[in-house]
């Protein structure tokens, strides 16, 4: 009997799903579009997972269920994961799982972006961005609107410039105003993408890697990982291969799909109902007024019951339950 | 009606020996003391409302604090100085509130050039005409008493909270010193208010299993060091995670022991630094270097959005990362108060420290 792993990577912008088995093969795979709602997202993606099972004929064990991401507490709660990881540990291990020589990791994503340096298949150091966007997917795609491409060409049409035009690489508005600028002279489109994926390299660099030292082999992922321009230009900023794997979207999902392995440590088959799309799942955010923090809970209800909440910084939030259910 | 209502901004819980401290400058009969509300959201809601965007967050929440006693009947406000752009909050704290109207007399411990003890006893005299020098001095030495017995207490508690076996004792018991403390008006009395919590301090039950415990040190900018809020309860967060974690900045440091220490910093940092770096860069670079030599897996950096002095250390602590092998990592606080970014990048830290220590100690961790 064959065991199964879930890993579910839930990002501000993308949901990212894997079932993978004892020898951490990737069986199936499901990506599409959180939308602002992590609970749906997630029932959406685990019927999709089943529904791709079927079609291969698997009736899975499940061993192992972890979530990552921004909503990983959130989801994690709803689909009862045995291991909740932020998504730089996640990363990480889903990497190394395919490149066991990796020495640094880069990661742009819709909303973050990050640095990950490896040493002997060890996290050593990680950087990521802290007060400011520029440099990420949302970026790009704000961007690719305003030029009118869909944001899924860029990378080919980066590619086809001859001469890319200089974009301010500081701050978003700088690059935005450089962008519209040098539009309005008359640089080409293809020139002007291929200036916007420098731009975006050299933004990170010049926000994560600071100080830290990039070494071969060098692998690139999350979503700007597909846009084939900014993979063009890291490879000519850092004067080095850079890789990016089929799957390098996945690799957060897959990496908690490996921990999650971990932690069962008893080897225990998990009571895992794919069937989730018909249960009711609500959240309620409460205001705890017990003092000035006004800390702001979430209660996570199943079917009407309280099943987790999250968020307060004291034990008072504890006792505010009796008042909501 | 009182005629002078007092006020000053909050630090961490040392308005209890600044309020024990003025309770005994004032008149009683002409004067009463206003403790702004503990420092929360709205304050820094009030205070980013009204101050320059672009000044630093301590900046921010004195101005908060400020807001509040001032609206609940302050007219006396109190502020300290330091060796930055703190050296220059109170002339432009005292414009802008004035600007906005309110009225009220400003008290500065440190005027341009340094502190000097006779000019703040004459503001002082300007509220309380019978306030007679000797005693005033003796009223701030044992303001510094407690102090430094409050910063011992913390201290203790930082470094024992780890490892204590009922979660919530310590806890417990910091509150309940600070209760006591708050009214203690002889030198007898705070002996034996310290004497009688450090025994029962030493009666908790802590662990002593031989689990390894990750140690984080934590340097940088002072009030983010102090005022928990401020750091988003960094250091109760390490705590929760089950982190042991140590800081060199408390009051007791910056008043006592930080001048005399400055040749000793330099010494211990001179592959690095070859004079200080303003306000407490010094000590970033220095207590980093220390912590290492000490064992530590791993260092946070604080500071406020825009501090100027942890700056110039920044990349000095970089460049003894790279050196010494050791993660250090850089937290940078402004107005935000949401702790989901903050909570994430230190779980990975510590999940990082985690993996490097069991490799060292040579258990395969990805099997």
């Amino acid at each position: 009997m064959n065991k199964y792993y879930i890993g579910i990577d839930i990002g501000s912008i993308s949901t990212k799903a894997v079932i993978m088995d004892e020898d951490k093969n990737i069986i199936v795979s499901e990506y599409l579009w959180t939308e602002g709602s992590p609970i749906e997202a997630t029932k959406k993606i685990i019927s999709s997972l089943k529904k791709k099972l079927d079609e291969k004929n698997i009736t899975p064990k499940i061993y192992g269920i972890g979530t990552t991401g921004s909503a990983r507490n959130l989801v994690g709660n709803v689909v009862g994961a045995n291991i909740i990881k932020n998504e730089i540990t996640a990363h990480a291990i889903g990497t190394l799982s395919r490149y066991k020589d990796v020495r640094t990791i880069l990661e742009i994503g819709g909303q973050d972006s990050k640095i990950i340096i490896i040493n002997n298949g060890i996290v050593v150091d990680y950087a990521m961005n802290t007060l400011c966007a520029a440099g990420t997917g949302a970026f790009l795609s704000s961007q690719a609107k305003r030029l009118g491409v869909r944001i899924e060409d860029m990378g080919d049409i980066a590619l086809s410039s001859k001469n890319p035009s200089k974009i301010a690489a500081r701050c978003t508005v700088f690059a935005e105003s450089d962008l519209v600028h040098k539009a309005q002279i008359g640089h080409k489109k293809e020139d002007l993408i291929s200036g916007l994926c420098a731009s975006v390299v050299k933004n990170y660099l010049n926000n994560l890697s600071r100080g830290k030292r990039i070494e071969d082999r060098v692998v690139f992922q999350g979503g700007v990982s597909k846009n084939k321009g900014v993979v063009k230009a890291f490879e000519k900023e850092l004067n080095t291969r850079v890789y990016v794997d089929e799957n390098s979207h996945l690799m957060g999902a897959l990496g908690i799909a490996i921990l999650s392995k971990k932690a069962n440590k008893e080897d225990k088959e998990l009571n895992f109902d794919f069937d989730i799309k018909d249960i009711e799942f609500k959240t309620l955010g409460v205001e705890c007024n017990g003092c000035s923090n006004n800390c702001e809970i979430v209660y996570v209800y199943k079917n009407g019951k309280v099943i987790d909440k999250i968020g307060g910084r004291c034990e008072r939030s504890n006792m505010l339950e009796s008042k909501t259910s | 009606m009182k005629k002078y209502v007092v006020s000053f901004p909050h630090i961490g819980n040392y308005y209890i020996p600044i309020y024990n401290l003025l309770t005994k400058l004032i008149d009683k009969n002409t004067t009463t003391i206003l403790i702004p509300e503990k420092i929360s959201k709205n304050t820094i809601d009030i205070g980013a409302r009204i101050s320059p965007e672009f000044i630093c967050i301590p900046f921010k929440y004195n101005m908060g604090n400020y807001i509040d006693a001032l609206d609940r009947g302050a007219n006396v406000l109190i502020q300290a100085g330091g060796g930055c752009r703190y050296g220059y909050y109170a002339e432009i704290q005292e414009q802008i509130l004035k600007d906005m109207g309110y009225d009220f007399k400003y008290i500065t411990l440190q005027d341009p050039g340094g502190i000097d003890v006779a000019s703040v006893y004459k503001k002082f005299k300007d509220i309380n005409p019978k306030l007679k020098f000797a005693n005033f001095v003796n009223y701030f030495l044992f303001a510094m008493k407690m102090i430094n017995i409050l910063d011992k207490f913390e201290t203790y508690i930082r470094e024992h909270i780890v490892f204590e076996k009922n979660k919530g004792e310590l806890e417990s018991l910091h509150n309940d010193f600070l209760e006591e403390l708050k009214h203690v008006n002889s030198y007898r009395k705070l002996y034996e208010i310290r004497n009688r919590y450090f025994r029962i301090l030493k009666k908790v039950n802590y662990r002593e299993d031989d689990k390894k415990y990750i140690k984080i040190g934590i340097v940088g900018e002072l009030y983010t060091s102090m005022e928990p809020f401020s750091s988003l309860f960094l250091e109760k967060e390490l705590a929760n995670m089950g982190c042991f974690s140590k800081r060199y900045t408390t009051v007791t440091y910056l008043l006592f022991e930080k001048g005399k220490a400055q040749n000793k910093l330099l010494r211990r940092a001179k592959e690095y630094v070859s004079f200080p770096l303003g306000a407490d860069g010094l000590e970033s670079v220095s207590h980093t270097l220390e912590l290492i030599e000490n064992g530590y897996d791993g260092i946070i950096h604080i500071k406020p959005f825009g501090c100027t002095p942890e700056i110039n250390a920044m990349p000095i602590l970089q460049k003894i990362s790279r050196d010494k092998n050791i993660p250090i990592i850089y937290f940078t606080f402004d107005s935000q108060t949401s702790e989901t970014g903050i909570k994430t990048r230190l779980e990975a830290f510590y999940d990082m420290l985690v993996m490097r220590k069991e490799n060292y100690e040579g258990s395969d961790i990805y099997e």
